[in-house]
């Protein structure tokens, strides 16, 4: 409230909880930088928003407490084994090798927060960020345990009682056992969730798998539980640096001043325009729920994480009184000035930053999806021997070895010839494996195959051939396998003496 | 452990660090609080964009701890680990250590798996598909540099695949030639035999194994070979395993048969070493590996093996 207070008079001039400097300070006293924490205790609030938020609390929720539960072929469906540095994703596995994706993934998600942001300003921190989320959840059950923002301001403030103890008791037990199941979910991405329950049963899970799952477990508790809106103030950098995506026709939650000013109480039956004062009541609501305590009357302030609970709030007290809703709503700086209507602000929302932000993020998504249909599951890595350049077998006839890395992505076994492609000046090539083609691979899985090639160079040639490795599905597996695959890699032959 | 030769330099170092801690906690303590104005709007008086400021508003309470913390934890990690010059710290950690710890981890991991196969008779081993995998794994990571992937070996390293052998290829011969090593060293005859003596010698060995020769120097290099070097190759050229002196007779050649190689060979000698692995892999690898190399030479044992 008090940081409220102080950014009021900028509500006359902008946006931005910026003011100008003007003058020198009068007194001035040694002051700490720091200060204990003002505890916000948010007042519930149900309406349009508040409905959208719990949805998608329960779905995000869902999607992270069930997914790991789902099997797939006879495995976890979705697994990040970091040990055998495998990642199966449903259908998918992938390997090292396929990091690109992930980059793909977090250039998709920073792009999709540009433009949400762009368009209808912190979405994300309002309904889907987990720290929101769960800071939900957590409000919900100390609401249920607790009460409301009355009852439990009132508690706070009492002296310690057996009935106090026994509720705050209730309250951190109920958090703690849901901030363990969480890390133990969260864990359960990483080591099955199935070997994960019965290693807690009988207390033998590995250091490492107990440090994250009550690391996880206390972050929740201690983010959702104690830290709450800090962490979108002090800690978030996505929270400072949304701003840079905001402008004039970003829709933001604003409160109408020109209708609602002057503020002031009035009695249900009394005409205000006769009072001389706007549509707001001054009743405080749109303080009470925020949960990160300030007051939007103020204009947009960098605290305030577009969850959207005052414009529930004051839209239940403006039905009471009758008025219009929309004293608070999603508007942009440019309607709220202009006057437009819902219809112009969309009209405006097509504006170059967004095309622009939605042009990248459709170009990434694109490639991302056509790149991962086209992905070869099977992955060939040509290792030239170094020991030797090239030997000759017999008076003219050359050999080369090479060991060629095949590494069998998919989940079932493979068979596969090795053969070499578009040579030149190079003839009667043979290639000679130990084991007699075709050679198996199996599920998952990496073998290095040793493959000596020979070849009678042209006459007088001297030095190195570009040669093609073709590793492609044996004839006789094409038709069964759902992917058949051929694979060229570059590679040198050489051939050593000097010239003739 | 120090890494200077003085003990000053410890205690200059140590005593560093540890007022440069002190000196952030005082830094810490005495940037806590400021002289700012009582005006509540007051600002810390920077401007930015030429507009814009930012107010005098207090962090909370729990973030100056946070730097408390870290000086807390610098004084329990120089403590624990070694960081005050010469102190070894009360943990004794080395990452000498460290890599001990996970060679003993891994090979509690491995080792029954090795000893597995250790307990087989090579020859039983080299038959075996598992140990033959094993051992191709192992050999394509410790012996491949110098033998090449297929133990086709290269210039001046033996190859392992054709049963020609400098010290024999009985089972336990091959085990300890990896176990201990070899060094095959032949001396420079330059200096006894000249130029022209070691061009007659040359042409003699390469008739022993039908190469093309001069027959004027095939003559005159006999007898420079009988007095120089049929001590180790043998009066008839068929070398002696005892010593790892190769066979002359053969068509296999540690480098090459031509007449330049075989001339430099004579006049400069040879150097050849095979390093020791018991130390490096120890005794239950090098069997595994010398079953996997005595079966590069013996296929039908390997072909025996995918029959079964």
């Amino acid at each position: 409230m008090s940081d409220a207070l102080k950014n009021a008079d900028l509500a006359r001039g902008g946006v931005i909880p910026i003011k100008l400097v003007e003058g020198a300070p009068e007194e001035s006293l040694e002051q700490s930088l720091y200060e204990v924490r003002k505890k916000i205790h948010p007042r519930s609030v149900s309406g349009w928003f508040a409905s959208w938020r719990v949805m998608l609390v329960v779905a995000t929720q869902l999607a992270f407490y069930g997914t790991v539960w789902l099997e797939w072929g006879g495995r976890q469906a979705l697994l990040f084994d970091l040990g055998a540095r495998k990642f199966y994703i449903f259908g998918l596995v992938l390997w090292p090798q396929d990091f690109i994706y992930l980059t793909a993934l977090l250039i998709i998600s920073a792009l999709s927060l540009f433009l949400f942001t762009a368009v209808a300003g912190r979405l994300w921190c309002g309904y889907a960020c987990p720290q929101t989320v769960y800071t939900e959840i957590f409000m919900w059950i100390e609401r249920k345990i607790e009460g409301d923002r009355g009852a439990r301001i009132r508690l706070d403030g009492e002296a310690l009682s057996a009935r106090k103890l026994g509720l705050k008791l209730a309250k951190h037990g109920v958090w703690a056992a849901l901030a363990f199941w969480t890390g133990l979910t969260f864990v359960g991405y990483f080591t099955p969730i199935r070997e994960l329950l019965p290693g807690l049963a009988s207390f033998s899970l590995g250091p490492w798998e107990t440090f994250w799952v009550l690391f996880y477990g206390f972050a929740t508790y201690g983010n959702a539980g104690w830290m709450r809106e800090q962490v979108c103030k002090y800690m978030c950098p996505y929270a400072r640096f949304q701003s840079a995506m905001f402008d004039p026709d970003t829709m933001i939650i604003t409160y109408d001043k020109a209708r609602g000013e002057p503020r002031g109480g009035r009695s249900r039956s009394a005409d205000n325009k006769a009072l001389g004062l706007g549509d707001c009541v001054d009743c405080g609501i749109c303080v009470q729920v925020c949960p990160t305590g300030i007051d939007i009357r103020n204009g947009l302030q960098y605290e305030c994480i577009g969850c959207a609970a005052c414009i529930d709030g004051c839209n239940q007290v403006m039905a009471k009184m009758g008025y219009a809703k929309g004293l608070i709503r999603y508007s942009t700086e440019n309607a709220l000035k202009n006057g437009w209507d819902f219809r112009q602000i969309l009209a405006h929302a097509m504006r170059p930053r967004v095309l622009i932000y939605a042009a990248i993020l459709a170009a990434v998504v694109i490639a991302m999806a056509v790149s991962l249909l086209l992905r070869v599951p099977v992955k060939v890595d040509v290792i030239r021997d170094r020991a030797s350049l090239g030997r000759e077998v017999a008076p003219g006839r050359i050999e080369n070895i090479y060991r060629l890395q095949v590494m069998n992505t998919t989940e079932q076994p493979h068979r596969f010839v090795v053969r070499v492609a578009d040579v030149h000046a190079l003839e009667d090539i043979e290639v000679l494996t130990d084991v007699p083609q075709p050679l198996q691979i199996g599920a998952v899985s990496t073998i290095s195959v040793p493959v000596r090639v020979r070849a009678t160079p042209e006459h007088e040639k001297r030095g190195s051939e570009r040669i093609y490795f073709v590793i492609e599905a044996s004839d006789t597996e094409k038709h069964l396998l759902p992917e058949v695959f051929s694979i060229r890699e570059k590679s040198i032959f050489f051939i050593p003496g000097p010239p003739r | 452990m120090a890494d200077f030769t003085s003990g000053f330099w410890d205690f200059y170092i140590g005593i560093i660090t540890l007022v440069s801690i002190a000196a952030c906690a005082v830094l810490l303590n005495s940037l806590s609080s400021k002289r700012v104005s009582t005006d509540a709007k007051s600002t810390t008086g920077h401007l930015w964009d030429e507009d814009l400021g930012e107010y005098n508003n207090p962090l909370p309470r729990w973030w100056i701890w946070l730097f408390y913390i870290t000086i807390v934890f610098s004084l329990a990690y120089l403590w624990y680990y070694p960081g005050l010059g010469s102190y070894a710290g009360s943990g004794k950690w080395t990452s000498v250590g460290e890599y001990r710890d996970e060679v003993a981890q891994a090979e509690t991991e491995y080792g029954p798996l090795f000893r597995k196969f250790a307990a087989m008779d090579i020859k039983q081993a080299a038959a075996d598909p598992a140990a033959r995998v094993a051992g191709q794994k192992l050999f394509l990571t410790y012996c491949a540099q110098c033998h090449s992937s297929d133990g086709g070996g290269s210039r001046g390293f033996p190859n392992l695949t054709d049963n020609d052998w400098l010290y024999g290829g009985e089972p336990e011969t091959i085990k300890t030639s990896i176990l201990n090593g070899r060094n095959g060293v032949m001396p420079p005859f330059g200096p006894v035999l000249g130029d022209g003596g070691a061009k007659d010698v040359a042409h003699y060995v390469r008739s022993l194994s039908g190469l093309t020769a001069d027959d004027i120097r095939i003559v005159r290099g006999k007898p420079a070979y009988v007095q120089n070097c049929a001590a180790c190759h043998g009066a008839d050229g068929k070398g002696n395993q005892q010593l790892g002196a190769p066979n002359l007779t053969d068509k296999t050649w540690l480098y090459a048969s031509s007449e330049a190689t075989i001339i430099e060979t004579i006049t400069k000698g040879r150097n050849n070493a095979m390093p020791a692995q018991k130390d490096f892999l120890g005794e239950d690898r090098v069997h595994i590996l010398a079953a996997y190399v005595y079966g590069l030479s013996h296929p039908e044992l390997g072909k025996a093996a995918a029959g079964k």
